[in-house]
């Protein structure tokens, strides 16, 4: 069962496209703050996986420079934000998404 | 070939997406989230961007998934989340038909655009097909054109750095000056 036809930019785009609306839905319903952060990931994967689908249908490095950098920030952002999930639950431990309404009032 | 290759690692990448979101144990979030990660590694390189396949598994899957599993150990969470509960009434239906409006919105953006995806000059010195490795290609590029980003985003490494150490350092337990001094003479004597 071998197909004849060979995945055009357009799959790897759909398939991005699918992955950015799990990762979305995932940020949206999930309550524990961890979780909704690798949910986020996953929405930057999708977003990665696109620019690398582009760079290769444009002929054009730019999309795989962009990934690059979107990496980068990504390790940082998760980085930081770890360390002030860290911090919350220092002082509220068992915190979920909820919980976290300090700046109310 | 290419499209058994596409299909095994859409699989992965998907599979490990509903993974994510819907096991209740976070330590099993993360290993899905391992899962997908592989599962994009692999599509990088059946795009030709090896040394982006490297990268995002040494640095997603080697490094930001091993400091969500540290995180997770370190406080605790990883008692299951019971999803049985839903906080905001109607917030699941909602997430669901708003991910579905989204998913229809890009699918038919990419589908309208058609084969009109020319947007503005290519570049003459970043092409892929020039028979180079992707990697002398990416560096040629990353060090002429884009070099003042560069510089910004390994001093926003920096940053994060500093950061991250002060944001989760233990508050350190605040001593008011009288009552240090008697404990210092205390201890003298």
């Amino acid at each position: 069962m071998i197909l004849a036809v060979t995945p055009t930019p357009t799959w790897y785009l759909l398939l991005a496209a699918v992955l950015f609306t799990i990762g979305g839905v995932g940020v949206l319903v999930r309550r524990n703050p961890l979780v909704m952060f690798m949910c986020i990931e996953l929405m930057l994967n999708a977003a990665n996986l696109s620019f690398v689908a582009y760079a290769k249908a444009l002929n054009d490095i730019s999309g795989q420079v962009t990934v690059f950098f979107t990496l980068v920030v990504a390790a940082a952002e998760v980085a930081v934000g770890l360390a002030i999930i860290i911090a919350i639950f220092r002082r509220k431990p068992g915190a979920t998404a909820d919980d976290v309404n300090m700046l109310k009032g | 070939m290419e499209t058994v290759v596409f299909i095994v690692a859409a699989v992965m990448v998907i599979g490990g997406a509903l993974g994510v979101v819907l096991r209740p144990n976070p330590v099993h979030c993360a290993l899905s989230l391992v899962l997908t990660l592989f599962g994009i590694a692999v599509l990088f390189i059946a795009q030709d961007a090896n040394f982006l396949a490297a990268v995002q598994v040494i640095v997603y899957a080697g490094a930001i998934v091993v400091l969500f599993l540290f995180v997770i150990m370190l406080l605790g969470v990883d008692k299951v989340e019971n999803l049985e509960i839903d906080e905001l009434r109607g917030q699941r239906p909602l997430a669901a038909a708003l991910g579905v409006a989204a998913l229809g919105l890009i699918v038919i953006t990419v589908f309208a655009a058609g084969g009109r995806r020319i947007t503005g000059q290519h570049s003459v010195s970043g092409t892929l097909s020039g028979g180079e490795p992707d990697i002398n290609v990416l560096a040629h590029s990353l060090f002429s054109d884009y070099v003042f980003a560069f510089e910004l985003t390994s001093l926003l490494l920096v940053i994060a750095v500093v950061a991250t150490v002060l944001l989760a350092r233990r508050p350190r337990p605040r001593r008011r000056p009288t009552e240090d001094v008697a404990e210092r003479d205390e201890v003298r004597q």
